[in-house]
């Protein structure tokens, strides 16, 4: 069987797209994991030849209990295969269910595919100078999988299949979520931005990002980005807008890195990027080294001036 | 408070080349250090320790040569530091098992610290590996934590929430490189580093499972980036003029 879960449904109905290659040539059955409620039935829509719904008393996600839920659903099964979202939940989720089942895990996989009847996977390593190849050894392979990463399969009104209803007690850890603040969330998507303007530690406060997104406005699918402490360190934005190595990894036509020192850890997620654009006051800077087009100067000079002679180049 | 913080070396990953005609990323050379985010571990152990009392050791698996690396977390603080010379399989299953079984011989352990993940492969397995081999709960990427004696609260992000979970002792608790600043020894610590102790256990000695990996590495490619590295510095309209005249060309003015 290949199992597929995660809390994110975007992310399922991706990893049930992967799932059902797999299950092609595995010649095996493809199944969702449905903690809680939702819609089950989506799931066979796009793919899935069942759905294991768990009833537990467990409300909101937590590793420790998530993974036990799991791990007893895995017992009843020969199973090949659990792709998980790559998502913060899903990614302190495989390793758990991996090491209960004893079995190898990989994160945050780019590639997924049956090799003479082995599991192979690829992963960047090194901060994207190197991609590692692996086979699985043992059962089942457990995979997360970065969102979007697949296309889900186009809905299907006709498919049908079974739902299982499981009640599956687990017991409970002595920790426990206290707390959840929602942050004010944007929606914006740089993963399928077509033009990104990137701000960094360049950037004297908050308000200045404004003059990216003048910027960026010039350019049709646009979206602002930031490194790593524009986000977590100073909060100027959310972390939707994040890229990097632990951030949102990109590939637009065209992104311009503003006020960015270009630490291989902020270019591992711009590395799919079609064209570079980087502008800094430090003519030495390392980013001059990841770029195809530089401008060396103070962004605040830099950024109206080039905003003014985007406009007039188009019209 | 017994800590036990759990630190790796890694190679420096920005100092890695592609070598031309193999592809390979070439790593003979290249230095080493202990992973940046396992510094942030030890800080925030530190800290927690100063306020709670008690007592901090530093765990690494990996090459001998570590011990050089790991006297710079003694200099920060640690109390002490136990090794596990390790060469072999570097298969997640594997490495896991091996800090567990040093974790339960080192014995008492109220909170063990690990970094959200190692910079060289970032993964961060281990921390949720270990955890679940212990039986421990987990609180992972943590940006904050309130430690008191009885109880911890970690805070975190996850997609647009923050998340704060509370657990009593022991737990397992990974955290980013926001959570502090991680402080540089002085040359006094640096002495002093040496007369603290160091342990040195045997792997096989710790595991009674065999060490099978669970994955096996079939290559290791090289992904090269080629830029064009134009960089204008002259004058500043000119520069512009001509950058805006390149994107244009480039067809992605649209
Ligand atoms: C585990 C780990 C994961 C990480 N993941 C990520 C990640 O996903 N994404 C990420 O971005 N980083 C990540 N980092 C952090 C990364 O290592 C760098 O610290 C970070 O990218 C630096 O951000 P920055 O370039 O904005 O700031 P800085 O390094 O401070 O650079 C600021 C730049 O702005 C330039 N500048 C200053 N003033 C001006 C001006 N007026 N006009 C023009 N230029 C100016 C300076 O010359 C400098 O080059 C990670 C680090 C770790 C340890
Ligand atoms: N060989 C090791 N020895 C000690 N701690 C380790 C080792 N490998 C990983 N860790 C810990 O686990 C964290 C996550 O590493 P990784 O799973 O490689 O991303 C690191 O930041 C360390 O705290």
């Amino acid at each position: 069987m290949v199992l597929v879960y995660s809390e994110d449904k975007d992310i399922t109905l991706e990893l049930l797209s992967k799932g059902s290659e797999l299950t092609e040539s595995l010649d095996e059955e493809l199944s969702a994991v449905l903690i809680g409620e939702d819609d089950p039935d989506q799931y066979i829509r796009h793919g899935a030849d069942n759905v294991f719904v768990v009833k537990t008393d467990q409300e909101t996600f937590k590793a420790e209990e998530y993974s036990d839920i799991l791990v007893e659903l895995m017992k009843e099964g020969e199973d090949e295969v659990l792709l998980l979202g790559a998502d913060k939940n899903g990614q302190e989720l495989a390793p758990r269910v991996a090491s209960k089942l004893d079995t190898g895990c990989v994160s945050e996989c780019t590639a997924l595919y049956v090799e003479n009847e082995d599991i192979i996977t690829e992963r960047v390593i090194y901060s994207g100078k190197a991609l590692a190849v692996e086979r699985f050894d043992s059962k089942p392979a457990v995979v997360t999988v970065p969102p979007k990463l697949f296309d889900p399969l186009p809905e299907d009104e006709e498919r049908s299949g079974e739902l299982i209803e499981k009640e599956i007690e687990v017991s409970p850890y002595p920790s426990k979520i206290v707390d959840i603040k929602e942050k004010e969330s944007v929606g914006v998507d740089v993963e399928s931005a077509e033009t990104i303007v990137s701000c960094g530690r360049g950037f004297d406060n908050k308000e200045d990002i404004e003059i990216a997104q003048e910027l960026a406005n010039n350019f049709e699918g646009n979206a602002v980005g930031c490194s790593r402490p524009i986000s977590a360190d100073l909060n100027w934005l959310p972390e939707e807008h994040w890229i990097g190595l632990s951030g949102h990894k990109v590939k637009p036509r065209l992104y311009i890195a503003v006020g960015i020192s270009g630490q291989i850890q902020h270019i591992a997620g711009i590395r799919d990027s079609d064209i570079i654009l980087a502008i800094n006051k430090d003519e030495d800077a390392l980013i001059f080294e990841s770029a195809d087009y530089g401008i060396v100067g103070d962004l605040y000079e830099v950024l109206p001036k080039l905003i003014e002679a985007v406009k007039e180049k188009k019209t | 408070m017994e800590i036990i913080v759990c630190a790796k070396q890694i190679v420096d990953v920005s100092d890695i080349k592609i070598d031309d005609k193999t592809n390979e990323p070439i790593l003979k050379g290249v230095d080493d250090k202990i992973s940046d985010i396992d510094k942030n571990a030890v800080e925030e152990g530190i800290k927690i320790k100063d306020e709670l009392g008690g007592n901090l050791t530093v765990l690494l698996v990996g090459p001998s040569e570590a011990t050089e690396n790991i006297k710079e977390l003694l200099a920060m603080g640690a109390d002490r530091a136990v090794m596990v010379p390790w060469d072999g399989s570097s298969s997640y299953d594997v490495v896991s098992k091996i800090i567990a079984g040093a974790i339960e011989k080192i014995g008492d352990h109220d909170l063990i610290l690990c970094g959200e993940a190692s910079l060289d492969l970032f993964s961060g397995q281990t921390g949720p590996r270990i955890a679940a081999l212990l039986d421990l709960p987990q609180i992972t990427y943590a940006q904050s934590l309130d430690a008191e004696d009885e109880k911890i609260v970690g805070h975190k992000d996850v997609g647009g929430k923050v998340v704060s979970i509370e657990s009593t002792y022991p737990v397992l608790v990974t955290v980013t490189k926001e959570i502090n600043e991680p402080r540089l020894p002085s040359l006094m610590d640096i002495l002093g580093a040496s007369n603290k102790p160091m342990d040195v256990w045997d792997a096989e000695s710790l595991v009674s499972d065999d060490l099978q990996p669970g994955l096996e590495t079939v290559e290791i490619k090289g992904v090269p980036m080629e830029r064009k590295k134009i960089v204008f510095h002259d004058d500043l309209d000119e520069s512009i003029e001509k950058v805006v005249e390149k994107l244009a060309k480039e067809g992605v003015l649209g």
